[in-house]
Formats: C-alpha cells, sequence, structure tokens
C-alpha cells in the first residue's frame, strides 16, 4: 500500500455558492494531489539525474562519434571511427582482461568472506558495537591512503610481505611488474577496502531471519556450517544479489587503486598501469586516453563499451546468483 | 519465470543508473582567488598564484618581491610533474582554474606554444627586451611557432653531468676522484663498461645505476636532432641516434646493472637514502633533488662529466595564461624571478641552473661549490656543460613519445621482453600518436 496524503476535511454543506464551485473541483485538485505529488517528491532526484548523469551520458556517445580533443578547436565527425579502432585495439582487450581478472580476484574471496564473517558476528557476542565499527573502518579510510600502505606492504626491495616470504625461503617476488602478481596485489587492497562493507550488509539481513529457523535447524542436528548453506544464505538472498551488483559494477570501475600504484611502486608506466599494462583497467585505459593524451572522442568512446560491458557482467552475474544459490521456496 | 523478465530489465535499469559515473568525469574546480583581492586604496592589494611542479626554490624571492611590492602577495601551488602538466592543459581547455603564472616543462612547452591563444603575448608587457640576457634556443623555446608571440621566458637549463656515490666506488674497487671517475667514461660504451666492473666489485644492494629510462633521456639529449625532425614530424623509427640510445640503455638492462626503479617514484626516492644505486645521472637541477632526498649522505655524492658530450634535459618556463585577473602585476613577477641576478640566486639554492650566459663567466658562479658534493665546483661543471649545449627541437607530443618508450625500457628492464621486440612495440605504439 503505498502512502498517501491525508484527504482533505470535506466542505461543510451550508457553504455559499463559491465555495460549493471550489467544491466541485476540489475532488479533482485532491485526485492530482494523491497521484501527482510523489511524483514531484521524487522529481529532484531526476532532474539531477538528467543533469549529471543523463546528460554526460548522451554528450558521450555524441562525442565518442568524433575526433575531439582538448585543445582544438575543430572536432571532426567520423562515425562509429574511434569504436572501429578500439574494437582493433589490443591494449582494450588487454584491459577488459585485467579488469575481469582483478573483478574476479577481489570480488568472490570479498564476498565469501563477508558471509563468513557476518555468520561469525551474528550471535550474542561482547562489545558487538565495537566489531561492527571496526569492520568498517577499512572502507572510511582514503584509498590514496590505502594504496599508498599496500604497495609499501607489496614492495619489492624492502616490503613487509616480502620479508615475511624470506622467512620462508621464497625469493623477492616483484609484485608490481607480473600480472598475475600485480592484480592479486590490487585484490587484496580492494578486499581490504571492501570486504567489512558487504560484512554489514549480510549482518543485518541475517539479523532479520527467524531465529526460530535456527533453533529448528539444531534440535534436528545441523551444524553451524549447514545452517548457514542451508538457512542464512537462502534467506538473505535478495542482499547477496545486491552485493554482487554493487560489487561487479565497482569492480569493473577500478580506476585509483591501479593508477597510484603504478604511481608508487618503483615499476614505471604509472599511466599505462605498468610497463607491460600488466595492471592496466578500463578506467585506468580510458583516463590514459582522455586526461593524458587528451583524445576525448576516443575515451567516449571506451567509455560507451566499457558501460556497455559493466551491464552486461551486471546481468549475467545477476541472472546466476539468482538461480545458483537455491532457495527455501 | 513469468515474472523474471520485468524484474531482469528493473536491474538492467538500475545497473545503467549506477554506472553513469563513468561518463561523468569530473572537473577541476575553479580557482577564484583573484577575485577576493580587495578595491581599495591607491595600491591594490593582488593575490598571485604561481603553479609549479616541485621545489623551485622561489620562496625567498616571495619575500624579496614584497619589500618593493608590499601589496603583492604570492601564494605557490605546487603538484607533481605529470600531474601538473595534464592539469594545466585541462584548465586552459575548460578556461578556468589555471594559476595566474604556470611554469612549463621543455618536455611539454612545444604543446603549449603550438596554442599560443591561450596565453598572453609577454611582448604586451615589453618582455621581449630580456631577449639578450637568455641563451638563444632557451629564448627561442617560450616562443609560439609561428614567432609572433613570447609565451614564457626560461627559469633555468639542465645541462648534463653524472653524480656518483663515491663511498660505493670506493667500496667496488673502483677510483673515486671525480676527475678519475670523468676520465672513466668519455663514451656511454665505457659507462657500461665501468658498470660491469662496479657489479663485480660485490657492494651489496647498490646497483650501479636507477633505471635505463633516465640515461636514455640524457643521450637522446646529446644527439643533435631527437623525437621530432624540424617539421615536427616523429622520426623514432628512422633517428639511428635514437636507436643507438635504445640499444646502450638495453645493455644497462641485460647486464642487471640497474636497481629497476623508476625515476620519481616514491621507491626511488628511499633509493637516494639507501644508496641502492651508484651513479645517476644529473641534470643542474637534479643536484637540488638528491640533496633533498639523502639528507644524510653529506659527502658522500660526488659529480663527474658525464658520458657522450654535452646536452640539456629538463629546464621550465614560466607563462602567463590569459585567465588569470592580475595581467601586468603577474608579468612583473616573471620579470623578477627570471631576472638574472634571482636566477643566480636560485642555482645557488636549489642548483637549477641560469640560462643567462652572462652568468656563466661570473666569477661568483665560476668559483661557486657546494659541501654537500664534497665541495664539488658545481658552478663551473654546470657553466661548461651550458656553454656547450646545442639545441634540439622539442615536438607536441615528446611526453607522449617518451612514455611509450620508456614503457619499453621497464619491459627489456623487468625481463618481459627481449630489446628486439620491446623495440618493435615501441615503433608500434609511437606509430599510433597522432
Amino acid at each position: 500500500m503505498p502512502t498517501r496524503a491525508p484527504g482533505r476535511p470535506a466542505a461543510p454543506p451550508s457553504a455559499p455558492m463559491r465555495h460549493r464551485r471550489r467544491g466541485v473541483r476540489s475532488p479533482l485538485l485532491h485526485r492530482l494531489d494523491v497521484k501527482g505529488s510523489p511524483y514531484a517528491y521524487i522529481a529532484p532526484f531526476f532532474l539531477l539525474f538528467c543533469a549529471f548523469g543523463l546528460f554526460p551520458l548522451a554528450y558521450t556517445a555524441w562525442v565518442s562519434l568524433h575526433e575531439w580533443t582538448l585543445l582544438s578547436d575543430t572536432q571532426t565527425f567520423i562515425g562509429v571511427g574511434n569504436f572501429s579502432t578500439l574494437f582493433q585495439d589490443e591494449y582494450f582487450w588487454n584491459a577488459t582482461f585485467n579488469t575481469l581478472s582483478i573483478g574476479i580476484l577481489s570480488t568472490v574471496p570479498q564476498l565469501m568472506l563477508a558471509i563468513w564473517l557476518a555468520h561469525l558476528l551474528n550471535r550474542p557476542l561482547r562489545a558487538q558495537t565495537f566489531l561492527r565499527i571496526t569492520l568498517l573502518l577499512p572502507n572510511v579510510t582514503s584509498v590514496v591512503a590505502v594504496v599508498v600502505i599496500f604497495s609499501q606492504l607489496f614492495g619489492r626491495d624492502f616490503g613487509l610481505i616480502n620479508w615475511v616470504l624470506s622467512w620462508f625461503g621464497a625469493g623477492s617476488v616483484d609484485w608490481a611488474a607480473g600480472t598475475a602478481t600485480s592484480h592479486v596485489a590490487i585484490s587484496v587492497m580492494i578486499m581490504w577496502r571492501w570486504t567489512g562493507y558487504n560484512t554489514l550488509i549480510y549482518l543485518a539481513a541475517m539479523q532479520a531471519v527467524p531465529r526460530e529457523l535456527y533453533e529448528a535447524a539444531t534440535i534436528d542436528g545441523a551444524n553451524g556450517f549447514t545452517q548457514l548453506r542451508k538457512i542464512t544464505i537462502p534467506m538473505i538472498k535478495p542482499t547477496i544479489v545486491f552485493t554482487v551488483i554493487v560489487s561487479t559494477i565497482g569492480a569493473m570501475q577500478i580506476l585509483a587503486e591501479p593508477l597510484l600504484f603504478g604511481a608508487t611502486t618503483g615499476s614505471g608506466g604509472m599511466i599505462t598501469g605498468g610497463p607491460d599494462r600488466q595492471f592496466q583497467t578500463l578506467a585506468l585505459y580510458i583516463y590514459e586516453h582522455g586526461f593524458t593524451n587528451f583524445d576525448f572522442g576516443y575515451a567516449s568512446a571506451a567509455s560507451w563499451v566499457m558501460f556497455v560491458f559493466v551491464v552486461l557482467v551486471a546481468g549475467i552475474n545477476y541472472l546466476f546468483t539468482r538461480r545458483s544459490a537455491g532457495g527455501l521456496r | 519465470m513469468g515474472s523474471l523478465r520485468p524484474r531482469f530489465l528493473t536491474s538492467i535499469i538500475a545497473t545503467a543508473v549506477l554506472t553513469l559515473g563513468v561518463a561523468a568525469c569530473g572537473g577541476d574546480a575553479g580557482n577564484t582567488d583573484g577575485a577576493k583581492t580587495a578595491a581599495s586604496g591607491p595600491a591594490e592589494k593582488v593575490k598571485l598564484t604561481i603553479g609549479l611542479f616541485g621545489d623551485f626554490g622561489y620562496k625567498p624571492l616571495y619575500e624579496e618581491y614584497k619589500k618593493t611590492h608590499p601589496n603583492v602577495e604570492v601564494v605557490e601551488r605546487v603538484s607533481q610533474f605529470e600531474d601538473h602538466h595534464n592539469n594545466l592543459i585541462k584548465r586552459l581547455a575548460t578556461n578556468a582554474g589555471a594559476a595566474d603564472i604556470e611554469a612549463i616543462e621543455v618536455g611539454y612547452i612545444s604543446t603549449f606554444t603550438a596554442t599560443p591563444a591561450r596565453f598572453h603575448n609577454l611582448k604586451e608587457f615589453g618582455l621581449e627586451k630580456r631577449q639578450a640576457d637568455y641563451l638563444d634556443w632557451k629564448w627561442q623555446q617560450g616562443v609560439s611557432k609561428d614567432g609572433s608571440a613570447l609565451l614564457g621566458l626560461g627559469t633555468d637549463v639542465g645541462g648534463l653531468a653524472m653524480c656518483y656515490r663515491k663511498d660505493l666506488f670506493k667500496k667496488a674497487g673502483l677510483p673515486d676522484g671525480r676527475d678519475e671517475v670523468s676520465a672513466l667514461w668519455p663514451t656511454w660504451e665505457q659507462y657500461i663498461e665501468t658498470g660491469k666492473k662496479f657489479a663485480t666489485g660485490g657492494v651489496k644492494g647498490s646497483s650501479f645505476v636507477d633505471s635505463p629510462g633516465e640515461i636514455f633521456r640524457a643521450m637522446v639529449n646529446q644527439a643533435p636532432i631527437g623525437y621530432y625532425d624540424d617539421q615536427d614530424n616523429i622520426i623514432v623509427a628512422s633517428n639511428a641516434d635514437v636507436k643507438k640510445a635504445w640499444d646502450l640503455s638495453n645493455q644497462l638492462s641485460q647486464n642487471k646493472l640497474t636497481a629497476r626503479l623508476a625515476a620519481f617514484s616514491p621507491p626511488w626516492n628511499t633509493g637516494f637514502a639507501k644508496g641502492s644505486f651508484a651513479t645517476i645521472i644529473c641534470p643542474a637541477w637534479m643536484t637540488g633533488f638528491i640533496q633533498e632526498q639523502a639528507k644524510d649522505a653529506t659527502g658522500k655524492w660526488d659529480i663527474a662529466a658525464v658520458p657522450g658530450g654535452a646536452g640539456n634535459s629538463g629546464g621550465s618556463h614560466l607563462t602567463l595564461p590569459k585567465q588569470g585577473k592580475h595581467a601586468k602585476e603577474a608579468a612583473e613577477l616573471i620579470a623578477f624571478l627570471t631576472s638574472p641576478e634571482n636566477q643566480a640566486k636560485v642555482f645557488k639554492e636549489e642548483g637549477t641552473f641560469p640560462s643567462i650566459p652572462a652568468l656563466y663567466d661570473d666569477p661568483e658562479i665560476q668559483s661557486f661549490t657546494k659541501p654537500f658534493f664534497g665541495d664539488a665546483p658545481i658552478g663551473k661543471i654546470y657553466s661548461d656543460a651550458a656553454k656547450a649545449l646545442k639545441p634540439q627541437h622539442l615536438g607536441p607530443k615528446e611526453a607522449e613519445v617518451r612514455t611509450a618508450i620508456g614503457n619499453g625500457l621497464g619491459r627489456v628492464e623487468q625481463g618481459k621482453q627481449t630489446p628486439d621486440e620491446a623495440w618493435a612495440q615501441v615503433l608500434t605504439d609511437v606509430g599510433k600518436i597522432k
């Protein structure tokens, strides 16, 4: 039932002519009020959305059809020229691969860890608020700080992680130089920031699951893991679907981590995600072309293709999570 | 599953909404400092912003300027090298946010002299009278392509030398006096041979050189023609000097003489303090940088001659974007900051070497030494380097070409490609630069 505006008091029967005339119009106004007001209330969002969301989106599409650089005053219409160049650019596909790879490496373990942590916290514990705030702290930290610190941890010569690895006889790993190692390093930074956030969302969903289900399961002899698998996960599935979609979108747009990782490790190639473009993501690819080479037409074309990719991947993930998580229904 | 489609559609739309941020790239907020100045009294209070990359050593000069111009307050805006220039391009294009005075490095200057309409012509402020002071090629770099407008006055030139760690050379069993060291490497081939000897000297934790990138840049700068010919065509593929520099730089990597630290990255900065590398190519401005990074290393660094002859690496101009509200005051400040006596002062403080040839024979500059570099006669070293400089034509996309080649050197250094594979990819990348 949607909320309705409270009805107006009816006009008194003894009202004069003038008032009766208004009384005739009043049902119309009333209907308009009831039907129209909700739209008026949400209009500010959509107006802002049109100005800062829809318009840039459409304008980007327009720019993408041009040879358009920042410092030149002439823009030539070249149709789909930018797109055909883009699809032939192996660096673009390399960036697509890196984005998907980092996306999977960061999102899958992150969400699994988040469910597990939420499951552990979803029981009477001392200092609950403290624990929950602690979980959210990494998310509050500035991404720059996180990347700078982690880049030092992953440092080749004086990094803490290589130092620990050396105890086990491992040689020093040049994290930023390798494709796989750099993806792992960047994924760890993303997980550090976002695991706690997802944990809290899961925790909130879990607390809405009826206790009786767990009690019945306990009586039936189901252990904690079975309860998590058979009760908790199916019951919070809508939340899982939500986090999967949001995390997918986030992972597809990773920019700051690879950019700063390239800048703070000595591997070189800051804009290109390493000299071999080993960790250049799609967003960084767009940044390279748009904001260092100032080829706006080309960068806009890449943005649009990336947009389509994000919608596709998020859609696939939606279908996948929706079907595979099993259900109580 | 009848309900799937509408809900799926909704989710697609929701996804679309959430991803819109992609298209809405952020612009830079405008700088409105100029608007705040009050318009009362005869000497109007003026606040001038000056956009720099790194420390130009100007702070004492602002104080001095204030004595004669009490109404002028100067505010520095310092950002990183690449960020500074990229932001400047954005700010000029969007016509908002540029500082009153902007420094531009030579690697980018031709990008800007190709679009002179966005800057004040400094001739309007009578500054063409300064031409006689300057090295001719330095002056010409600040002039627009068609020769009509003067966009910037030069600050410094980056004559080349080679800085080295005396203590590490001694440990490796090499001579450590600056004249003997200079004698070790008249050519780059001999420099590499010295590197091999250094490597066998068994100095733990120290490589011979930081990375091949800056060495490569120096070698190209020593050539008469660089990445561009006079008509602004990129000639990387056909210029034998570039290929030779490429081959020599890669020999450094392949003989494992490099510390694999990209210039200006934080680990590279740490490398100065830790002694991760024993030599580094040293344009005059680098001396100030070393001194800043390796504070505890007084007396350990010294300066020798550069292999392969004279060349220029870096150096800047001060320009006057049209957006500023106080063009006249800013032009006066530019004239002040680039005056011969102030360039001499900045050199003594910060190491950036003047672009004013009259100073090169000035006894005060000639006899200038610095304790940090073991009392090396840096005034004489860089004067000689600057006198021998031959100008090189720079093209509009120097920075992009350098990125493409730098990445190639990095791939060889990290062992991902052979030099030939990397060169082939460099040529493809450079070919795409429009």
